[in-house]
C-alpha cells in the first residue's frame, strides 16, 4: 500500500477489498447501520439555500423555451468542455457537464439526425464542421443500425409494434460503478484494467477476444481523460479521496464524465448513500465536519444531480413525458447478513427532497423490506405523503437474486453495481400484437402487412381457441424479429457509441443482460379475458380489416385480484419470455423481460387501434403492469395483489405498478397516513410485489396546476418508474393524470 | 348464513384503523340527504351471498391485513338492517383473529345482540345530529334510537369512534355540534369522533341511476368552519380528527 492510501484509508477495516477492487466487501466491513429517526438531519444552509436559488432562477425560463442552453459547436466528450459552475466560490462538490449549468451539449456518435432535430427544435444550428465529420469521416451508431435493420424490422417500427428502440441515440442503463474511483482512485483502477488487459494477451484472437481488447484499452484512454477533466476543476483524482467532501467529489466526477461522454436514455447513479456515509460518519467522528455540514455535502452533490440535462427531441419528450434522466439512486434495504444497510446518510439523501423541494431527479429509489428498520420505513413514507417524489422497490425479491449491492438503473432494472450491465431493448407493444393476431399480420390503423401474412380470422364472434393460436404464432414472429432489431442496436451501438468510462466502472467479463420489455399487457388481458368469458363480436371495414369490436357481457378485468383474468396475464409474461428465449441474443446476453412502459403508455394507445376488450382506438394504455383505469373496482390494494401475481422470475428487469391515492385515502391523520402507508408497503412487498409508485395527490390540486403550471413548478408526479413534473407534460398526459383512477374515499 | 350485499372494497385508513375489507351490505333505513351510497338503499338491489363466499374473499387478503394492519369492516346501507347474517360475519371474522368494525348509524341498535357487540372490536356510530328536528330532516328518521344505542355500547364498554358529517347550512348550527360533544363527552367510551367534511362526489353515482342529488347546491365546508367544530369538540375535552 502506498503511503497515500495510507492515508485515505486510516480507520478503515476489512482486506478483501484492500487487493482487489471490491466496493460492497468495503462497505461491508466499514459501514454503520442506522436504526433511528430522522432527528438528527439538518436542514437547508444560508449557502445551500443560495446556490439552489441561483439554479432554480434558471428553471423557468427552461420550461418556457424546453432548453436554457445548448453549445451546437462541440461534441461532448470527458474533456471537451472547459470548467463550468454555478456558483465558484459557494459550490462545494464542482463539475458541470459543459462549461455554463444547464447548458446542454451535442452527442453525435450515438445519432447525428438526433442532434440536428433537437437543435433544429429549439432554434439553433449545427457547427458546420460538426455535421461534415460526423457524415463524411465519422460513421454514428444511428447510420449503422439503419445499415443493417431488415425491411421486416423497419415495418414493424414504423407501425408502432415494436417501439421506443435505442436506435437513434444513447441506450443508457448502464451503471458504472463510480464508487470505485473514490476508493481507489484512478491510478489503481488504470492498473486493474491493464491486468485485465494483459490476461488476454496470450488468447487466440478471436472476435470476441478481439473485441474485448479493443473495448479495454478505451476503458483505459477514458481513465485518463477522467483524470484531466478533474484536474482542469483542480483535482487530482489519480489518488483515492481522503475526507468525505473528496469522496463525494471523486464519485461525482466519475458520474460526470459519464454523462459528458453518454446522452444515454436513462443515466443512473447506483447505489451510494451507504458507501459515502462511511466517509461522511469518519469526518465526523474525526471532528473534520458536523452534523450540518455532512448535510450541506450532500445538499450540494444532489444540486448538480438535478442539473443533469441531455439534447432531446420535442418528440422525445412527448414519448417519455417530460425530461427524464433517470439518475436513479438505490438507497436502504438489507444486507445478506440481515443488517439493514439503512445509514444516517440514506436519511441525508432523503433529506433533500425536504432542503431543496421536491424534484423529479435524482429518482431516489427505496430499497423496501419488510425488515429495514420501522423509523427509516416512516421517514419514507412521510416524504411520499409529502413529495410524491419516491418510488419503491422490493429488496426480498432482488437480493436473493442479484445480491446485497443491487442497484436500479432506470426505474425497476436491477443489476449487481460494476458487475452486470444490460443491453436496453424497449418493448413490444402486446395490444397491437393481438390485433395482429386477428387481422392476419395487417396492422389496424394503416391496413399495412407488417407481420406475416396468416390468414385472418373470420368469424362474426371471437373464438377464445383461434384467437390465443394466432396470437402464438404472432407472437412467434415479434419475438424474432424483436431479438433481431436489438441484436443490431447493441451491435452497432458497442461498435459506434460505445460506453467507455461507465464500462472501465465495471469488472471484466462482465455479466450482460439483453432487456426485452412489453406495454399493453393490461389491455391484451382483458381482450382475452373479455373474448373468453364475454361475447366479442368484430366489426370488419370493407377490406375485411377487423377495426372495432363489439364487447356483450361482462368479463373480470385484470386487476380485481381475479384469477381468471390476472393467470391471462401471467401467461403472456411467462410465453413472451419463452419466445424471446428461442432466439441468440449478441454477446450471449441473457434474455430479461421487464413490463414496465414509462409514460409512453399514451403515445402506444394512441398508435392503437379499438381493442376487444372495449377500450377504444387511440385511449391510452394503462401504465407499466397497472390494470386498465377504471376496471379495478375494488381499490388500491385489490389491483396492486393482481400485479403481484406477475412472476419476477420471468420478469427480472422489473414490474412496475403507479398508484396514485388521494391523502384522504390514507387516513384522517398525519400519522395515521403514515402507518397505514408504511402498512400497504409492508403488504405488497410481502405479498411479492416487485415495485410501487406512491402518488398522493388531490384531483383538485391538479386540475389548478394544469390551468396554472407556474404556480406549481416542482409539482412531481410519479407515473410509472419514475417522478416527473407535472406542468412540463403534455396537456393530454396531465388529463391522463388526472382521470386515472384516484383511489380517494369515494 | 344468506344475506344481501351491495359490493365489497379493501380501503385504507376511512373505514376503522389501518386496511379494511369493507362489506356494504344492501339495504338502509335512513335516506340520508348527504348519502354517498345511494346504490345500497334498497336490499333487492344487492347480491345474495353466504356469509362463507364472503369469508373466502377475506381470506384472499388475510395475509395482506395481517402484515398491513386492519381488519374487516360491515357498513353499508345498514348491516343491522341484516342482524343474523351481519352477527354471523364478525362471528366468524372475531373468531378467526380478525379486527372487526361495524359502521352503523344505530337506528335499528336494539337488534343487535350483545353477543354480536361482544364479536365487535370497534364501532364506528355514525351520529348524524344531536338535534332531534334536524336529524329527521337530514335521514327521514328518529335520532332517538341512536342515542338509546350509543348509551348502551357505553354500558357494554365497547370502543366506538363517532362519526359526524358536518354539512354547511344543514349540521353545522353550533348549538347542535355542542349537545353532540356534550353527550359524546360524556359516554366514556368514545376514543375520537370523525368530523368527516360533507363534500359531492357521489353527484355522478346519482346521475346513472336516475336520481337527483339533494345537496348539489351545498358546497363542502371551508377550513374556518372544520376549525370551529373541532374546537367545539375540544372544549368538551372530546378528540376529534
Amino acid at each position: 500500500m502506498t503511503a497515500i492510501a495510507f492515508e485515505a484509508w486510516r480507520g478503515f477495516q476489512g482486506t478483501a477489498w484492500r487487493d482487489q477492487v471490491d466496493v460492497r466487501a468495503f462497505i461491508q466491513a466499514n459501514y454503520t447501520p442506522y436504526a433511528g429517526d430522522a432527528g438528527f438531519l439538518s436542514g437547508p444552509t444560508e449557502r445551500t439555500r443560495a446556490v439552489w436559488a441561483k439554479v432554480s432562477a434558471l428553471f423557468p425560463q427552461e420550461r418556457r423555451r424546453g432548453v436554457h442552453d445548448v453549445d451546437p459547436v462541440t461534441p461532448s466528450s470527458i474533456t471537451a468542455h472547459a470548467p463550468g459552475y454555478i456558483d465558484r466560490d459557494r459550490e462545494l462538490i464542482v463539475g458541470l457537464q459543459t462549461d455554463a449549468p444547464l447548458k446542454r451539449a451535442i452527442m453525435p456518435a450515438g445519432g447525428l439526425r438526433m442532434v440536428e432535430h433537437g437543435l433544429a427544435a429549439y432554434g439553433y444550428q449545427l457547427d458546420p464542421a460538426v455535421k461534415e465529420i460526423f457524415t463524411k469521416y465519422r460513421k454514428t451508431h444511428n447510420d449503422g443500425v439503419f445499415d443493417a435493420y431488415t425491411p421486416e424490422i423497419l415495418a414493424a417500427r414504423r407501425s408502432g409494434v415494436i417501439t421506443g428502440l435505442p436506435d437513434a441515440y444513447g441506450r443508457g442503463r448502464i451503471i458504472g460503478d463510480y464508487r470505485r474511483v473514490a476508493l481507489y482512485g484512478v491510478d489503481r483502477l488504470i492498473e486493474a484494467k491493464r491486468a485485465e488487459l494483459r490476461a488476454l494477451d496470450d488468447a487466440e484472437a478471436t472476435d470476441a477476444v478481439i473485441r474485448d481488447r479493443e473495448e479495454l484499452s478505451e476503458q483505459l484512454r477514458a481513465l485518463d481523460e477522467l483524470k484531466e477533466m478533474a484536474a482542469s476543476y483542480g483535482h487530482d483524482i489519480s489518488r483515492p479521496a481522503a475526507t468525505a467532501r473528496e469522496a463525494l467529489q471523486w464519485l461525482y466526477f466519475a458520474y460526470l464524465a459519464a454523462i459528458k461522454e453518454q446522452n444515454g436514455a436513462a443515466m443512473s447513479l447506483g447505489r451510494t448513500s451507504t458507501f459515502l456515509d462511511i466517509y461522511l460518519e469518519r469526518d465526523l467522528a474525526e471532528g473534520r465536519i458536523t452534523q450540518e455540514r455532512a448535510q450541506e455535502l450532500v445538499d450540494d452533490f444532489v444540486i448538480k444531480l438535478r442539473l443533469v440535462r441531455f439534447l432531446r427531441t420535442p418528440e422525445y419528450d412527448q414519448l417519455f413525458s417530460g425530461d427524464p434522466t433517470w439518475v436513479t439512486e438505490s438507497i436502504g434495504g438489507l444486507g445478506q447478513d440481515g443488517r439493514p444497510l439503512v445509514t444516517r446518510t440514506s436519511f441525508r439523501y432523503l433529506q433533500t427532497l425536504r432542503n431543496l423541494g421536491p424534484a423529479p431527479e435524482p429518482n431516489l429509489t427505496v430499497l423496501w423490506s419488510p425488515r429495514v428498520p420501522e423509523p427509516f420505513k416512516r421517514f419514507c413514507a412521510a416524504l411520499s405523503i409529502d413529495t410524491s417524489a419516491l418510488q419503491y422497490e422490493s429488496d426480498e425479491l432482488m437480493r436473493p437474486r442479484t445480491g446485497d449491492d443491487t442497484a436500479i438503473a432506470c426505474c425497476v432494472s436491477a443489476a449487481p453495481v460494476g458487475r452486470q450491465m444490460q443491453f436496453f431493448g424497449a418493448r413490444v407493444n402486446l395490444a397491437k400484437t393481438l390485433l395482429y393476431a386477428i387481422n392476419g399480420g395487417r396492422d389496424e390503423v394503416t391496413g399495412a402487412q407488417v407481420g406475416p401474412a396468416h390468414p385472418p380470422l373470420t368469424g362474426d364472434v371471437l373464438d377464445y381457441e383461434e384467437v390465443t393460436k394466432a396470437l402464438e404464432r404472432m407472437m412467434d414472429w415479434l419475438a424474432r424479429t424483436y431479438v433481431n432489431a436489438l441484436n443490431i442496436i447493441h451491435y452497432m451501438h458497442d461498435k459506434y457509441a460505445y460506453e467507455r468510462l461507465e464500462m472501465a466502472l465495471h469488472d471484466h467479463p462482465v455479466k450482460r443482460t439483453l432487456a426485452c420489455g412489453i406495454a399493453g399487457l393490461s389491455v391484451a388481458a382483458d381482450s382475452l379475458s373479455a373474448i373468453r368469458h364475454a361475447r366479442v363480436r368484430v366489426i370488419r371495414d370493407q377490406s375485411g380489416l377487423a377495426v372495432d369490436y363489439v364487447v356483450e357481457g361482462d368479463y373480470p378485468a385484470y386487476g380485481n385480484n381475479d384469477d381468471r383474468a390476472d393467470a391471462i396475464a401471467v401467461e403472456l409474461v411467462r410465453s413472451f419470455l419463452a419466445k424471446i428465449r428461442e432466439h441468440r441474443s449478441y454477446r450471449d446476453a441473457e434474455h430479461t423481460q421487464s413490463v414496465l412502459t414509462i409514460t409512453s403508455n399514451v403515445v402506444y394507445g394512441k398508435h392503437t387501434g379499438n381493442t376487444p376488450d372495449g377500450r377504444r382506438a387511440g385511449e391510452p394504455f394503462a401504465p407499466g403492469a397497472n390494470p386498465m383505469n377504471g376496471r379495478d373496482r375494488h381499490g388500491m390494494i385489490v389491483s396492486a395483489l393482481s400485479v403481484a401475481k406477475l412472476p419476477y422470475d420471468q420478469a427480472l428487469d422489473g414490474i412496475s405498478l403507479t398508484n396514485t391515492v388521494t391523502p384522504d385515502g390514507l387516513g384522517r391523520t398525519c400519522e395515521e397516513r403514515i402507518a397505514n402507508l408504511v402498512g400497504v408497503l409492508d403488504g405488497y412487498f410481502d405479498a411479492g410485489g416487485f415495485h410501487m409508485n406512491v402518488n398522493v395527490l388531490t384531483r383538485a390540486v391538479l386540475l389548478d396546476a394544469m390551468e396554472h403550471p407556474d404556480r406549481y413548478p416542482q409539482l412531481t408526479v410519479r407515473v410509472s418508474g419514475y417522478a416527473v413534473n407535472f406542468v412540463r407534460l403534455t396537456p393530454d398526459q396531465q388529463r391522463d393524470v388526472v382521470n386515472r383512477t384516484f383511489h380517494g374515499s369515494i | 348464513m344468506n344475506g344481501r350485499v351491495s359490493s365489497w372494497d379493501l380501503s385504507v385508513g376511512v373505514d376503522g384503523p389501518g386496511t379494511r375489507f369493507v362489506v356494504f351490505t344492501a339495504g338502509c333505513p335512513l335516506r340520508c340527504q348527504y348519502c354517498q351510497n345511494p346504490e345500497t338503499w334498497r336490499m333487492r338491489d344487492g347480491r345474495q351471498v353466504t356469509t362463507g363466499e364472503i369469508m373466502a374473499e377475506i381470506g384472499k387478503y388475510r395475509r395482506f391485513i395481517s402484515v398491513a394492519g386492519g381488519g374487516v369492516t360491515l357498513s353499508g346501507g345498514e348491516p343491522l338492517l341484516q342482524p343474523r347474517f351481519t352477527a354471523d360475519l364478525l362471528r366468524r371474522c372475531h373468531d378467526s383473529g380478525l379486527h372487526t368494525a361495524l359502521d352503523t348509524s344505530g337506528l335499528l341498535g336494539g337488534r343487535a345482540p350483545d353477543a354480536l357487540l361482544a364479536d365487535t372490536d370497534l364501532v364506528l356510530l355514525d351520529i348524524k345530529s344531536y338535534d332531534p328536528a334536524t336529524y329527521r330532516r337530514l335521514t327521514g328518521g328518529p335520532v332517538q334510537p341512536t342515542l338509546r344505542f350509543a348509551r348502551r355500547l357505553a354500558e357494554l364498554g365497547r370502543p366506538t369512534w363517532v362519526r359526524f358529517v358536518l354539512v354547511p347550512g344543514l349540521t353545522d348550527a353550533p348549538d347542535n355540534v355542542d349537545a353532540l360533544a356534550r353527550f359524546v363527552a360524556g359516554l366514556g367510551n368514545v376514543e375520537r369522533v370523525d368530523v368527516l367534511p360533507f363534500h359531492r362526489m357521489a353527484t355522478g353515482k346519482y346521475e346513472r341511476l336516475g336520481l337527483r342529488f339533494p345537496l348539489t347546491g351545498v358546497a363542502p365546508p371551508n377550513q374556518e368552519l372544520l376549525d370551529r367544530v373541532h374546537a367545539q369538540f375540544r372544549a368538551h375535552g372530546v378528540t376529534s380528527v
